[in-house]
């Protein structure tokens, strides 16, 4: 094989790697709703589960107007406000509760408490604290916080003592310690904490725009396509959300992979 | 001169260090030598303040002015050989780097990561990390493991020219040939001199 054939096979080689599992989910659908046709009469099959096609005919015509564009951004804008304030706040308050015993005793149960209460409960509590424009930030970030700081806990107490030993001994500052021990060793704990942190931050926030319908909003938007029976669009915004949920978690995933770069596991 | 006087140190019901007494000379190199368990390695770290003894002093010394090099390496996976030594010098002195790296014969690897290096390089960067501390004794735990012994022993004399005097621990006989001094200790606790 020529090297100019190696470079055209590559591209196709990646394709055909990734392409046969959604294509397979996408067969899946598609028998499905042949299925739902078949038992449903009219207008039936749209409202129960739609045609593939029916969903990419309505992502196509929503991707077309301008108002889709300001719809993402705005929902974008306020789970990644949420997100940043989460992961900032769940590692600060993980390096607290572990420089404090005292801080860990008082911070811990509510952190937990915080972990476990549904997200519902939070929402409605928010709504009436703040105004709807600001509860999806809030609940994104009141989801965020407890697995960072759960994870980067796991990953202050695995740092290697011999590490901090050596800081000690080689009479590293604070600052020093935490940029050349713990922050590297923190690496895998914090590629973790971002990626299931997106995914929370996406979840709980629309769930949030759905009930509080802040405008313009995916989640106003989602909600909506039910009070209009609108399936195939209730799909293809959830469908956006999934697409735009996965591309924050890669883009996270390639900063902290240049970070590592050379001597990351 | 840095005196130990009667160090005794125990953990638990274990003794490691029974009123254990030393003189180091003001330069030069000391050789520690002897079985394993016979304390070697606790004297160092209670000189380096990591350990504390129960009974006796060291007078000529505090902790703050010693460099100690681990028996392990502990090199960080993510820093640069270069970056190993410019971590612990102060901005001013980053100019000693190639001299570090001659006197532990690293030159030309300034660029490369631990996980690229042999057994013998990580020990040699360790040692040089450890030398660039500005520090008035050098506690020196196995420098030479893993290292070839014409090496080893050029190192050595270039050791014996420092400006602080250097307490290293040893089997090697030809090392304590070598040395300026020579304490052995044969046997587990009490070592008495």
């Amino acid at each position: 094989m020529t090297p100019s054939t190696m470079e055209w096979t590559k591209p196709l080689k990646k394709v055909l790697y990734v392409l046969p599992a959604p294509a397979f989910w996408v067969g899946v659908w598609q028998v499905c709703a042949l299925l739902v046709d078949r038992h449903v009469d009219g207008r039936g099959n749209e409202l129960l589960l739609p045609y593939p096609i029916s969903v990419w005919n309505a992502l196509v015509s929503m991707l077309g107007t301008g108002d889709f564009w300001a719809v993402v951004l705005a929902s974008l804008g306020r789970i990644a406000v949420g997100l940043m304030c989460g992961v900032l706040l769940g590692a600060a308050l993980a390096v607290v509760t572990h420089g404090s015993r005292w801080c860990d005793r008082l911070l811990s149960p509510a952190i937990r408490v915080a972990r476990a209460a549904p997200v519902a409960s939070f929402i409605l509590l928010v709504l009436l604290w703040t105004g709807r424009n600001r509860v999806p930030a809030v609940i994104s970030a009141l989801m965020v916080l407890p697995v960072v700081w759960d994870s980067l806990s796991q990953g202050i107490r695995a740092v290697d003592r011999k590490l901090l030993e050596l800081a000690k001994a080689y009479r590293f500052s604070r600052f020093k310690t935490g940029k050349l021990v713990y922050l590297p060793s923190l690496r895998p704990y914090i590629l973790t904490a971002l990626t299931n942190a997106a995914g929370l931050a996406w979840k709980s926030g629309v769930a949030a725009e759905v009930l509080c319908l802040p405008d313009p909003s995916l989640g106003q938007r989602i909600y909506y396509t039910k009070y209009y029976l609108d399936i195939p669009e209730l799909f293809a915004w959830t469908a956006v959300t999934v697409a735009l949920s996965m591309a924050l978690e890669r883009l996270l995933r390639a900063c902290l992979a240049k970070w590592g770069k050379g001597w990351a596991a | 001169m840095i005196v130990c006087k009667e160090l005794t140190v125990f953990f638990g019901d274990r003794t490691v260090l029974d009123h254990f007494s030393l003189r180091i000379p003001d330069s030069g190199v000391t050789v520690l030598s002897g079985p394993s368990g016979c304390g070697k390695t606790t004297l160092l770290r209670v000189l380096a303040g990591l350990e504390k003894n129960q009974g006796g002093t060291v007078e000529g010394i505090s902790p703050q002015q010693t460099a100690l090099l681990f028996q392990d390496d502990r090199l960080l996976p993510w820093r640069t050989v270069e970056q190993h030594l410019t971590d612990v010098l102060p901005k001013s002195r980053w100019g000693e780097v190639p001299a570090l790296l001659a006197l532990t014969e690293l030159e030309g690897e300034e660029k490369a990561l631990p996980s690229t290096l042999s057994g013998g390089m990580g020990r040699r960067l360790a040692l040089a990390r450890c030398l660039a501390l500005d520090a008035k004794l050098y506690l020196l735990d196995e420098p030479f493991a893993g290292i070839d012994l014409p090496r080893a022993l050029r190192i050595l004399e270039r050791l014996k020219k420092l400006p602080a005097p250097v307490l290293l621990v040893s089997h090697e006989e030809s090392v304590l040939a070598q040395a300026d001094q020579l304490i052995r200790l044969d046997g587990p606790p009490p070592h008495r001199m």
